[in-house]
């Protein structure tokens, strides 16, 4: 079991654990955002460069720095490693420098998107963006397309953290769509607009870490913050049937998968990821057809959460640095 | 005159065929490979301290002794022919002129690997290329090198030719081998490297067309005497393809060591400089290494004349050296605008970014606008600034090398020749009616 010590605190981790998982288990400022990253798929991260780290120290048998940041999605732990997420003040500057790149071309067109509320890039924007754009010059557009009846692709918007290609590819039955073009004026595509039909192809609106991939069956309906959040089952042949009902009075408005505090997928069972068919996402609106658990408690990337802020309290925090911070604070 | 090892017989009327090649002692190396241990044909190539020569330099014997050997697992030998770097055109030369030299160096190679079929990946382009390496492979398997048994030896060995896209990227080793799998030319994620997980997820040794040539001489004459050639830890002999502003541009073989200076400037090599013009900045080693200016590239900062060497070039680091690369040598006189030179790499960039990890995606695009923007004669101090910024911000984020092959020379651009582009802010009338060599004749009026 390797030991890895990320800002100051140190974990005890199973092998093969990447830093970013380590990082996680340790919870709060230390875990670093990641856009492309996502543990229910397999080959995801490595992209979209917001989570890189600074590795200061190796391990314990090379304990030479790494001489440039990792991405800490897709660098597994060796024992004895230091890395530096927040507290490397020139790591933060080149993780704005990501996020300043990420968003040169995002039309940054919040008022009017769905995601808006619980969009990761609103988010990261916040905790690493500049004030204003420094990029004068016109960005880069591409129209929006229908890739079947229930799903939008609003491409404009993507960030190109091949999310969705994953999920076509590991999750659904066929994979009809994938990245077009190279550069910037790469795009998810389903190269002749071919509706994209398959039983799980839904999941993707869940995987998209911004806009790009929405519910037309949601669209304009509502502002998330508008919505009650519940969690709600039901018995499918297809998949889990665990999910979460965005409701306002009685009205189903949406259905998606149930999201952990990383915006991830929750397990319905033990290592079986809870992706929902899309006949419970897009079929079953009305509340009879599903039995309610009750409000859906955590969620980190939603202004609609209850108890946002809730699981901060249990990290495994190291008391004494905890206090050093809080000394510092009252000074 | 500098000893010739690879480019010896290259003059040779019909050395492209078989027939020319075996009366110059074609396929005699494979012969005497054939008799040699497969380690001490690893540990010849080790001695001579070969270094890859496609642009990264790392040592070609260390990378093949990396190479893991798992019990019934396939390895493969891949030559890497996408030869698409500016200012680089040394690979294609030799291909063109002897295609069989590659096909002896890869059936060594292949033999003292222990690889059952290899590949050779080459650049889309170069279409005409393939078809003089396809028709000698298919000598080559008519007389016996490649196939079932090949020279008796009970040995079988396949060699195929696969052409790609047209992808600058694609020269990167593990975009290679998604291409030659037959994915998009992504860039892999490393580790793992390809010599644990290559072609088909086996073990796979990746080596520059120059390299797998280098590898028959070394063979042929034994390691020790190939490392007597050269300076240092830049053993034996480099092509260098010059380009630009020369009296006798081309593609010339020279023993590591030489002076920079004899190399412009002698009429042994490149002859000096078109029109007898002054020199004003060199790109040593294809677009993607820093540019230098004239009495930096000339000499170092502390006064030593600069040679042709992996060290000498790089010494002083990025500050007031460069890199030798692939050997793409790009010579630029005084009439040269360095800012529309580099917004000509630039663009390159921008157009070859493949678009997996953001900070290229984005940035190649922004570096291009904004260079375009000054050029235009709209830019501001600022933009020089931004610029800088931007560059630093690709450079080391990046999956790949072309990130940082995208932000060197910005980087040194500005470093280097800063008051060039204040002087397009400040006096950008003057400037805009000046002809230089790199006229901007497709300015895009959109961005104006």
């Amino acid at each position: 079991m390797p030991k890895v010590t990320i800002d100051g605190h140190t974990i005890e981790v199973p092998d093969g654990t990447t830093i970013l998982q380590a990082a996680r288990m340790i919870g709060g400022d230390v875990t670093p955002p990641a856009m492309c990253y996502y543990s229910k798929l397999k080959t995801s991260g490595g992209y979209c460069r917001t989570c890189i780290v600074k590795v200061t120290k190796g391990s314990e048998k090379d304990p030479r720095p790494m001489p440039k940041p990792v991405a800490s999605c897709r660098t597994t732990v060796m024992d004895g490693m230091e890395v530096q997420n927040k507290t490397a003040p020139d790591l933060i500057d080149a993780r704005n420098g990501v996020v300043e790149f990420l968003l040169i071309n995002h039309p940054l067109d919040c008022p009017i998107c769905d995601q808006a509320g619980e969009c990761h890039l609103q988010d990261l924007s916040y905790e690493n963006g500049l004030s204003k754009s420094r990029y004068e010059f016109k960005r880069r557009e591409f129209e929006k397309i229908d890739i079947g009846d229930k799903i939008k692709l609003h491409m404009t918007r993507c960030i190109l953290c091949y999310r969705c290609v994953k999920v076509a590819e590991q999750v659904c039955d066929t994979r009809v769509h994938g990245v077009m073009n190279r550069g910037d004026v790469a795009e998810i595509s389903t190269y002749i607009e071919k509706a994209i039909d398959n039983d799980f192809s839904g999941n993707m609106i869940d995987v998209c870490p911004v806009g790009a991939l929405t519910d037309r069956t949601f669209r304009f309906k509502s502002r998330v913050w508008f919505t009650k959040p519940m969690d709600a089952h039901r018995d499918c042949s297809k998949c889990c049937g665990k999910a979460v009902l965005y409701m306002s009075g009685n009205e189903v408005l949406r259905v998606s998968a149930r999201k952990d505090m990383w915006g991830e997928v929750e397990d319905a069972a033990e290592g079986k990821p809870g992706w929902i068919c899309n006949e419970c996402r897009f079929e079953k609106k009305e509340v009879k057809d599903w039995t309610i658990e009750g409000p859906r408690a955590i969620d980190r990337h939603s202004v609609i959460a209850q108890n946002k802020y809730l699981d901060k309290k249990n990290l495994k925090i190291d008391v004494s640095n905890q206090k050093q911070i809080q000394e510092k604070a009252h000074n | 005159m500098g000893r010739k090892l690879l480019t010896q017989h290259i003059n040779v009327p019909g050395i492209r065929n078989l027939e020319t090649y075996r009366q110059h002692g074609g396929y005699d190396t494979l012969r005497k490979a054939f008799g040699m241990k497969q380690e001490d044909i690893v540990e010849e190539v080790k001695k001579s301290g070969l270094r890859g020569r496609g642009g990264a330099g790392f040592p070609t014997g260390l990378k093949w002794s990396f190479l893991a050997k798992p019990e019934g697992v396939a390895r493969y030998l891949v030559c890497n022919a996408d030869e698409s770097e500016p200012g680089t055109f040394k690979d294609r030369y030799m291909m063109e002129h002897l295609p069989h030299l590659l096909i002896e160096g890869m059936a060594i190679g292949s033999f003292a690997l222990g690889c059952r079929t290899s590949y050779i990946y080459i650049r889309g382009e170069l279409m005409y290329v393939y078809h003089i390496l396809q028709k000698a492979i298919d000598e080559a398997y008519a007389a016996g090198f490649l196939g079932k048994n090949v020279m008796g030896t009970g040995w079988d060995f396949d060699l195929f030719l696969q052409c790609g896209g047209g992808a600058y990227i694609c020269g990167e080793e593990t975009a290679l081998i998604e291409s030659l799998e037959g994915k998009r030319g992504n860039p892999r994620i490393k580790p793992p490297f390809p010599a644990i997980k290559g072609v088909w997820d086996c073990p796979t040794v990746v080596n520059n067309v120059e390299s797998i040539m280098a590898v028959v001489p070394i063979v042929r004459d034994g390691g020790d005497a190939y490392a007597q050639i050269g300076i240092g830890k830049s053993t034996g002999t480099k092509l260098i393809s010059a380009c630009g502003h020369l009296k006798k541009p081309g593609v010339y073989e020279i023993e590591l060591g030489v002076p920079v200076e004899e190399f412009i400037y002698s009429d042994e090599y490149c002859g000096g400089i078109r029109n007898d013009k002054k020199l004003k900045a060199v790109v040593a080693g294809g677009s993607s290494v820093p540019v230098l200016p004239a009495e930096l590239i000339l000499k170092t900062a502390n006064g030593e004349p600069r040679l042709m060497s992996y060290e000498s070039l790089a010494d002083g680091g990025f500050a007031t050296g460069t890199m030798l690369g692939s050997g793409g040598f790009i010579v630029m006189d005084e009439d040269t605008s360095i800012v529309k030179n580099l917004w000509t790499f630039t663009r390159f960039y921008h157009h070859e970014s493949c678009g997996q990890c953001s900070p290229c995606r984005e940035g190649t695009g922004w570096m291009e606008k904004l260079l375009h923007k000054i050029l235009d004669g709209h830019g501001t101090l600022a933009d020089v600034d931004l610029l800088w910024e931007i560059q630093s911000k690709i450079e080391g984020k990046t999956i790949c090398p072309l990130g940082d092959a995208a932000a060197w020379p910005v980087a040194s651009a500005i470093r280097h020749f800063r008051s060039e582009f204040e002087e397009y802010v400040r006096n950008p009338s003057a400037i805009r009616k000046d002809h230089h060599y790199y006229r901007v004749n497709n300015l895009n009026p959109e961005l104006v």
